[in-house]
């Protein structure tokens, strides 16, 4: 008889090193946009919204202006409808005003196959034409499927297609921490 | 949970079904208000709109909907088509299935064609009327507005005012509503009302007065003129003296009535032009609704194979 499989967790970043790592993000994403000029940053949903908030929040800390944020929901984009189904709850999508000569930074939890990612860009395609498009992600876990490559990282790793990357934000899960579970 | 393969009515759909439908129907609002009012998620189905009775809005509605979500879309309408010509329904279907499409939308004069038809094709089947028996899409749309005008449906005492008797519109709002734990009342001439109807917990009254006095909803439904000369009614406007919801029947009301209507309007019959253009009217919040809710439908049939949407739920964000 087969044994039930025992989750292992162990934890990549907890609170602390959560914030360092945001922290240096919104620092790279200055630096990458050259300042706040022109600057969005787009949350997919969900914990990529949070994370953008955060973010925009740092920088404004920072640099003393106002950071335009919009969120992302992709799932109308997504390329797998047959094979997983409807998803039963669509959130929100919404842009601040046109996107057309921006720097649009896209902003993620984690980074994976690069299927998400890829239908953002679709997305972000039909809100205007942005001057340019990054990608920012907390967790970068390898594994693409798509020439996908994230412009901003706060954390590398390997994982095996079995594992799974939990993210866990304050505003929706209480606290801040990245676990890794497999 | 999912849906199945066909929306033939709200009769046999569980209350979470149509509430999915309705959540669903949520985010399709925001697509129409995009400068590119499209999104990709039915890109390369193909969806047939079969219309053997004459429509307009919900053809459109339909049609709007479909190209909304990149799906491409026929119409066949039954005049000018091989219909005309003696072809039997399955025929028609299963010659236009032969063309590898993924879904009909269908209106007919007979009640229970879209389940035979959904019973004998592959392709999802959208019931979109059929004869006097249900439009499921029409009240799917008022149970959205009505949840939106009022934040919620349970405990809402909604009345269906006039031809219940022929309206496929009645039957399905009384499914969805009852389902979703409104109250519901029936209001016009007796010659218009289904005999039994109380059995089914519905509330009867003879007099628009009474309705309006403990209605929150009154869903004016279209009195069919073509109906007219059987005698079900005197005259059109013996009928507005007695049932047409008026301003100064209104005015009576303790409080304010949200006032909807199926379309197409005889104004000055079944309805004031008043009260149709009125603050309280949500006539035209229906329509716009009308596009978001097929949306939903159309999406979450074309992934509906009930084991995979199962696992999307349970799966992850």
């Amino acid at each position: 008889m087969p044994r039930p499989k025992v989750e292992e967790r162990t934890t990549l970043l907890d609170a602390r090193a959560m914030s360092r790592a945001l922290q240096r993000m919104a620092v790279e994403i200055l630096e990458l946009a050259h300042g706040t000029h022109d600057l969005l940053l787009v949350g997919i949903q969900r914990r990529g919204v949070e994370l953008a908030e955060r973010i925009a929040r740092l920088i404004e800390k920072e640099e003393g202006v106002a950071v335009p944020r919009g969120a992302l929901d992709i799932t109308l984009y997504r390329d797998d409808l047959g094979t997983v189904g409807p998803k039963p709850v669509i959130g929100e999508t919404h842009l601040p005003g046109d996107l057309s000569g921006k720097h649009a930074v896209i902003v993620d939890d984690v980074l994976y196959t690069g299927r998400t990612v890829r239908a953002a860009l679709d997305e972000l395609a039909d809100f205007g034409r942005p001057k340019r498009i990054s990608l920012c992600v907390l967790v970068d876990r390898g594994g693409r499927e798509l020439p996908i490559q994230a412009d901003i990282v706060g954390k590398v790793l390997k994982t095996a297609p079995g594992d799974r990357v939990d993210v866990q934000v304050e505003e929706l899960d209480g606290r801040d921490q990245v676990d890794l579970v497999r | 949970m999912s849906l199945g393969k066909d929306l033939t009515g709200l009769e046999h759909m569980t209350a979470g079904q149509i509430r999915l439908i309705l959540d669903t129907a949520e985010p399709f609002k925001a697509v129409s208000e995009r400068p590119i009012k499209k999104v990709p998620a039915l890109r390369g189905k193909t969806i047939v709109n079969l219309f053997f009775e004459a429509s307009t809005r919900t053809r459109v509605s339909f049609e709007f909907a479909e190209k909304r979500l990149s799906a491409d879309t026929v119409n066949v309408a039954a005049t000018g088509s091989s219909v005309s010509k003696g072809e039997t329904l399955v025929d028609t279907a299963r010659n236009l299935e032969a063309m590898r499409i993924d879904m009909v939308v269908i209106r007919h004069p007979s009640s229970g064609a879209a389940e035979f038809l959904g019973n004998r094709i592959a392709s999802n089947v959208i019931n979109a009327g059929d004869g006097k028996h249900e439009h499921p899409t029409q009240a799917l749309l008022d149970l959205l507005t009505i949840r939106d005008k009022h934040g919620k449906i349970e405990g809402l005492k909604v009345c269906l005012v006039g031809d219940v008797l022929h309206s496929r519109v009645a039957r399905s709002n009384l499914w969805g509503l009852t389902k979703l734990g409104a109250e519901v009342a029936v209001c016009g001439p007796w010659t218009l009302m289904p005999r039994g109807i109380e059995e089914l917990g519905v509330r009867v009254f003879g007099r628009i007065e009474e309705a309006i006095e403990w209605a929150d909803v009154l869903n004016v439904l279209r009195l069919q003129l073509e109906r007219m000369e059987k005698g079900f009614i005197p005259s059109l406007r013996e009928y507005y003296r007695v049932f047409g919801v008026t301003p100064e029947r209104l005015e009576r009301s303790p409080r304010a009535i949200t006032i909807m209507h199926p379309g197409p309007m005889n104004r000055g019959v079944e309805i004031d032009s008043r009260v149709a253009d009125g603050p309280h009217s949500v006539i035209l919040d229906q329509v716009t609704n009308g596009v978001a809710v097929r949306m939903a439908v159309l999406y979450l049939l074309a992934g509906g194979r009930a084991e995979l949407a199962d696992a999307a739920k349970g799966g992850s964000e």
